[in-house]
């Protein structure tokens, strides 16, 4: 069908195809791209074949449709002389452009079945991963059948600075994330998507995946390429004040790079599990806690704890206030404001961390430490 | 019917009181234009936002706010009013009919709609803002997760559908039975019919839209949970209800403007418009198919492969009665005498912006492809050559060719020809290339975006700009011809129009048709 596409624009000449054979050249993320591009996927490449051939259809008829007009325009005109002509119907035309266009539409319509029942063929995938749309990033969780399960949330990565123009846009802004979405090439993997809150949508371009996630529900969505690289995307349905900052971010990687990235991933996984059940002592905690905070705290709280979207940390009554309450904070967030509950995005450790950091930085200093197990306690009720 | 040979009241009190269909219709199309500058309005602030990458004037939170605004106002304010102010004016003088048939309602129909959209204006104004959930308002972002003025959106909603539930009944019953004797429904113009049909469509579909309305409000205030998973309820229920008035809603907007340019394009080719029966049998093959394609709009949501497949080969079957009409008005022109005068300017524009909207429709059609465009800027695109160019280039077009008959003045036709072409080119600037944007991947509703997508944003603000001036050139005309265009006292202003509204004198008197035209039984329809 992809040839088809071919032999069709072939045939056609003119500007329009110059145009946009260029363009279909083009990989995404092309600067001035001004056609759909047929990705990194055999069904993105037959999305695209069905896309390209609907639009060459739709141009001949146009240039016919439009030339008969300006024809008519030009030659028709009472200031050229013409005269009136009177006739006003004609069943035989009008029997004959029902049905053309009828059977054009079937001739349409059997390829695009063919890539639609393909594209529902979520069987015999050889790996799952679970995609969740959270205000306003998204959540990955690699269901494993042997092993640790491996899960992270994937954050825009675009600081502040870019966005309010203090600071010059790098060159994937408002298309990077703090932690991609890292996939084994030549697999085929399927994404079982669904929602924490309001609607999102999972959309890759490149790997043509657009699948809507829904609170309550998981929708299957696959996708297999044997193309390495990275794939950028956004959500696509309206979630809230943020939906156009949640990028995704995609990396094609080798099996083998994958299987040590999913080892590393796992040990990962396997020492929080560990780390869960110990005692820190105070400089752990603040050292951990620092690189958290610096993560996940900074853009809102600020360096200096000085504030900013969010309150101001130091000196704050909370955080020199009593423990349970600076801890209720951080876990259940402040319904109704930015300040999100973080106890589902934080381990245990990080968030037993990131509060004693908050205590004890930015002169704070209130000397006292929380450990993981105080947050499972305090999670416990 | 006392009063029946005097001329208006003086002073606010007509206005207030009128049961007159030429002053109520006048009421709604100031309306509709007050409305159509307002949403105009709120898309500037979207493109200016949108000028370059980076958030400069705007937050994210009052941007959705704009986009929301800027939907509904265009949707519910400016397009279906300025349509049932045409009908108003046109369809009781186009059937000999000397009023509406329920004249009292008809003030009423009007009269609840401003008060409506100040409410929902002041939405802006209140805590948490305005809805910023998007004209489509998808539960639960538009429920559970909403800004407390969504009570009052779903107030407003309500009155808009009971005013347009009053208008369709009062056309209906206006079209059924007050048609001059001889004026069968086959002679009828193209307008009424079109009309007929839509408000049809009005009344079957309103309904289900004050249902999904008041579902939202049961989940919001009673604790029930229609729309959310956790008690039981599906949010994807609100999207078929919601398409379910929405699909039929696009071909409500866009039906009356058939009707518009199906009077204008024969009017200037000198020649009765081609294959009529067909034109009716085709807008009722449109108004059917549009109750059972509303899950086009809902191809990425997760449906069953068996009703994806439906709902794709219905919406393909669309585009053959849609075709059939395009082909029938340049079978009109065809081997006219044609002239070119602004309302002809402006039909053509229809025709060639809105067939190319066709044709992205049909691309939108197929499901496979629509995964790739759905929710991007192709989408957007799309919708705006069928609604600007279509519904609001013919309502123009409307405007400017009846005029001279509602005012007894013409139009500067220099600064009309003037006014086509400045909106011509800054349509096509603003949104030809929100398709190339759309198909690299640009998602809809985001007030800001990555870098490869500068240029052409920056070229859709100019010619966003350059189209929202071009209508005050458009507000100055209209005004300037009331106030001091050239005055014309013949009946038939333009020498290739037909209908008995041109059969009455110019300016048209306060009342028309008190007793029926006499309707030549061989002359076929206008
Ligand atoms: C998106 C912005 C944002 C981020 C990110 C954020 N916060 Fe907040 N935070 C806020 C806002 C806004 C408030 C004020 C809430 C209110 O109105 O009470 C707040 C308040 C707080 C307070 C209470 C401070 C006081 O005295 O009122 C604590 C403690 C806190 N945040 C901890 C954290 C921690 C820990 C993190 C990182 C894990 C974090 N926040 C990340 C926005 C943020
Ligand atoms: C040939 C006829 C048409 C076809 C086949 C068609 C098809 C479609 C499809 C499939 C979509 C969904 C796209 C998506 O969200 O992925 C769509 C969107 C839309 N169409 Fe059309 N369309 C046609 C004509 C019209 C007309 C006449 C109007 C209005 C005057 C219209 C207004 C809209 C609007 C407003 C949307 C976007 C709704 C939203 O998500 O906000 N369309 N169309
Ligand atoms: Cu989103
Ligand atoms: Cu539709």
């Amino acid at each position: 069908m992809f040839s088809e596409a071919k032999r069709l624009s072939k045939l056609a000449l003119g500007p329009v195809l110059m145009l946009l054979s260029a363009a279909a050249l083009a990989a995404g993320g092309e600067v001035n791209q001004v056609n759909m591009s047929p990705g990194v996927t055999e069904v993105g490449r037959q999305i695209y074949s069905l896309h390209m051939i609907i639009f060459w259809i739709c141009t001949v008829i146009g240039i016919g449709v439009f030339g008969v007009m300006f024809y008519s325009i030009y030659a028709h005109r009472k200031s050229r002389g013409h005269e009136p002509a009177t006739f006003h119907e004609s069943t035989k035309v009008e029997i004959a452009w029902t049905v053309v266009p009828f059977f054009i539409l079937i001739a349409m319509a059997v390829p695009a079945t063919s890539t639609l029942l393909e594209i529902y063929d979520n069987d015999d995938a050889d790996m799952d991963i679970v995609v969740t749309g959270y205000q306003w990033k998204w959540k990955y969780e690699y269901l494993n059948e042997d092993g640790e399960n491996v899960s992270f949330f994937s954050n825009l990565r675009t600081p502040q600075s870019e966005i309010y123009n203090s600071e010059n846009k790098g060159e994937h802004y408002l298309l990077e994330v703090d932690e991609p979405l890292v996939l084994p090439a030549d697999t085929k993997v399927r994404f079982l998507v669904t929602a924490n809150d309001v609607i999102h949508s999972w959309w890759v371009p490149q790997l043509a995946v657009k699948k809507d996630a829904i609170p309550g529900f998981i929708n299957e969505a696959w996708t297999r390429t044997d193309v390495e690289g990275v794939y950028r995307g956004q959500c696509a349905e309206l979630c809230g004040k943020d939906h156009g900052f949640m990028p995704i971010v995609v990396n094609v990687v080798s099996q083998d790079e994958y299987q040590q990235w999913l080892g590393e991933k796992q040990a990962e996984a396997a020492q929080i599990k560990q780390l869960m059940a110990q005692t820190f002592t105070m400089d752990e905690l603040m050292e951990r806690g620092k690189a958290v905070y610096e993560r996940n705290c900074l853009a809102c709280h600020g360096g200096a704890g000085e504030g900013g979207v969010g309150t101001a940390i130091a000196g704050s009554a909370i955080a020199t206030g009593e423990l349970s309450g600076h801890l209720n904070i951080g876990i259940n967030g402040v319904p109704g404001t930015a300040m999100q509950a973080f106890g589902g995005q934080l381990n245990d450790v990080d968030m037993a961390a990131v509060i004693t950091y908050q205590r004890n930085a930015f002169g704070n200093n209130m000397g006292d430490m929380v450990q993981p197990i105080d947050v499972f306690n305090h999670k416990k009720g | 019917m006392g009063d029946h040979h005097h001329g208006p009241a003086k002073g606010i009190s007509r206005w207030l009181f009128t049961t007159n269909h030429k002053d109520i219709g006048t009421m709604y199309l100031w309306f509709s234009f007050a409305m159509f500058i307002l949403g105009g309005f709120f898309a500037m602030v979207i493109r200016a936002e949108l000028f370059q990458p980076g958030m400069q004037l705007v937050e994210p939170a009052f941007f959705n706010q704009m986009t929301t605004l800027h939907g509904l106002v265009m949707v519910f304010g400016a397009i279906m009013p300025s349509f049932v102010g045409l009908a108003n004016w046109m369809i009781p003088m186009m059937i000999g009919a000397p009023d509406m048939a329920l004249p009292r309602m008809n003030n009423w129909s009007f009269w609840i709609l401003p008060p409506t959209f100040l409410l929902l204006a002041s939405t802006l104004f209140m805590e948490g803002g305005a809805p910023a959930f998007g004209w489509t308002f998808y539960a639960p972002l538009s429920t559970t997760y909403a800004p407390p003025s969504v009570t009052f959106f779903i107030f407003s909603v309500h009155v808009l559908g009971l005013s347009s539930i009053m208008g369709s009944i009062n056309i209906i019953a206006t079209v059924m039975n007050m048609r001059a004797p001889g004026m069968t429904y086959m002679k009828m113009p193209l307008f009424v019919w079109t009309w007929l049909i839509t408000a049809f469509l009005l009344v079957a579909v309103m309904p289900v839209l004050a249902g999904a309305v008041t579902m939202m409000l049961m989940d919001i205030h009673f604790g029930t949970s229609f729309f959310s998973a956790a008690g039981g309820g599906d949010p994807v229920l609100f999207q078929h209800v919601f398409w379910f008035f929405g699909h039929p809603e696009v071909y409500i907007i866009i039906l009356p403007a058939f009707g518009v340019v199906s009077q204008i394009i024969p009017a200037f080719s000198r020649k009765p418009l081609f294959g009529y029966d067909s034109m009716v049998y085709a807008t009722a093959s449109i108004a059917f198919l549009s109750f059972i394609v509303w899950a086009h709009h809902m191809y990425t949501v997760g449906m069953p492969v068996a009703g994806e497949l439906f709902f794709m080969y219905a919406t393909m079957l669309i585009a053959v009665p849609t075709g059939v009409k395009v082909f029938n008005w340049i079978s009109t022109m065809w081997r006219g005498a044609m002239t070119f005068e602004t309302p002809m300017l402006f039909s053509l524009g229809f025709l060639v912006l809105f067939t190319i909207g066709g044709f992205t429709g049909l691309m939108l059609s197929i499901a496979p492809s629509d995964f790739q465009y759905h929710d991007s800027y192709f989408v957007v695109a799309h919708f705006h050559y069928v609604m600007v160019a279509g519904a609001v280039f013919s309502m123009t077009a409307a405007v400017y060719y009846w005029l001279p008959k509602w005012c007894g003045r013409m139009y500067n036709e220099t600064m009309g020809k003037t006014h086509f072409w400045i909106s011509f080119v800054g349509f096509n600037l603003t949104f030809f290339p929100q398709h190339f944007v759309g198909l690299a991947g640009m998602p809809r509703r985001i007030p800001d975006y990555a870098l490869q997508f500068a240029d052409f944003n920056m070229m859709s603000s100019i010619g966003a700009f350059i189209y929202g001036a071009s209508q005050i050139l458009f507000l100055y005309n209209v005004i300037a011809t009331i106030v001091a265009g050239k005055p014309t006292s013949e009946e038939k202003v333009w020498d290739g129009a037909e209908g008995l509204e041109w059969t009455v004198p110019t300016p048209a008197p306060y009342h028309t048709f008190e007793t029926p035209p006499k309707i030549d039984p061989a002359h076929a329809h206008s």
